[in-house]
């Protein structure tokens, strides 16, 4: 999106403004109509994820929904189970391969905030916002069906809403955590710079 | 076969074996010394032991107790194999020579208890990342991580 970002950032001062946001209409548009989902399941969630959406009859294609397992050619990732701490090296291996624009959903309470395993465990993660940047949540252990389409509906409603200049990008530098520190810190980095 | 027939089967062909083996809760039971393990397991298997289903530990304190379960499909019968190991320096032998099935067990019980299987062919851990600090299935493992369950009534 090298070019995207060019257009944007020389559009985005004085009258190219009117340009930009047709251009962010146009651009919003079509990415709110296509999202494609990489699923990232690891635990009971990941089989209600298979049954809430990519697979099933409620067919998401309709919405632009298609489940992608390549994250090179996927927008959203859908975090669905408990992330552990031996995990959570791939899961940012596979988020920082989608290309940008890219979002996160998180879905159920592991993702959430480590549901059932908050308390008295050593392994798992306690909420992959820990480390990710998360656009929409899903609570529920599992959560319903109905959950996880309005969630779709919902990151629908948020791109609708986003410019495609350089600034508001979901680009943050991921660091994992060393031997001794127990999360990994999410800056966001500087503006154009790709994470 | 049942519990008292697999005593008297052990018994006829292992006399030495036989004081050994006790019923707990059940289950047959062979209380061995750790230096005897393998011999022992080695006799189990002649006698149709054939799948070892699963290894485990218990932290009892000043000892670890190696627990494997043993089921023979022949007889249809299942029994447990014991020893106690100390807790400094904790090893025993691996029983991988006799039921390869103890490859990734042995394994994950040296992941989470931290003890040592002499002759195991790849001893490293499992279930954690390889640079994980601690066995967390001791009773006395320390993480800064662990939030306690705070207490209601
Ligand atoms: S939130 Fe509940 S259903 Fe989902 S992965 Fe966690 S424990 Fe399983």
């Amino acid at each position: 999106m090298a070019i995207v970002d060019r257009v944007g950032s020389a559009l985005e001062h004085g009258p190219g403004r009117v340009v930009l946001s047709s251009l962010d209409a146009l651009f919003d548009w079509a990415r709110s109509h296509s999202q494609w989902v990489m699923p990232m399941g690891t635990a009971c969630c990941a089989m209600e994820m298979i049954a809430s959406f990519p697979f099933t009859k409620f067919d998401s294609d309709r919405h632009g929904v298609i489940p992608q397992a390549d994250p090179r050619h996927a927008d959203v990732m859908v975090v669905a189970g408990t992330i552990t701490r031996k995990m959570q090296p791939a899961v940012i291996r596979l988020y920082e391969q989608m290309p940008d624009p890219k979002w996160v959903i998180a879905m159920g309470n592991c993702t959430v905030s480590g549901g059932i395993f908050y308390y008295d465990t050593y392994s798992v993660v306690r909420g992959v916002d820990e480390f990710l940047p998360v656009d929409v949540y899903i609570a529920g252990c599992p959560p319903r069906p109905e959950a996880v389409q309005d969630a779709l509906m919902q990151l629908r409603e948020k791109i609708r809403q986003e410019s495609i200049g350089p600034n508001t990008r979901h680009v943050r530098k991921l660091t994992l955590p060393g031997p001794g520190e127990s999360r990994a810190s999410v800056e966001p980095s500087e503006p154009g710079e790709v994470g | 076969m049942n519990i008292d027939e697999l005593r008297d089967h052990l018994c006829g062909q292992y006399p030495d074996l036989c004081p050994l083996f006790s019923i707990e809760f059940g289950d047959g039971t062979l209380q061995v010394e750790c230096r005897g393990l393998y011999d022992a397991a080695a006799d189990l298997k002649s006698l149709g032991f054939d799948m070892l289903g699963m290894v485990t530990a218990v932290d009892r304190g000043e000892h670890f107790e190696m627990v494997y379960r043993l089921t023979s499909r022949e007889m249809s019968v299942g029994m447990f194999l014991k020893c106690l190991v100390p807790r400094d320096k904790p090893h025993t032998r691996s029983l991988y020579d006799l039921w390869p099935a103890a490859l990734w067990q042995e394994r994950e019980v040296y992941d989470l208890f931290g003890i040592e299987f002499d002759g195991h062919p790849d001893l490293r851990r499992i279930m954690l990342p390889e640079d994980w600090v601690g066995h967390p299935l001791r009773k006395d493992y320390q993480d800064e991580r662990i939030i306690k369950r705070p207490d209601y009534i």
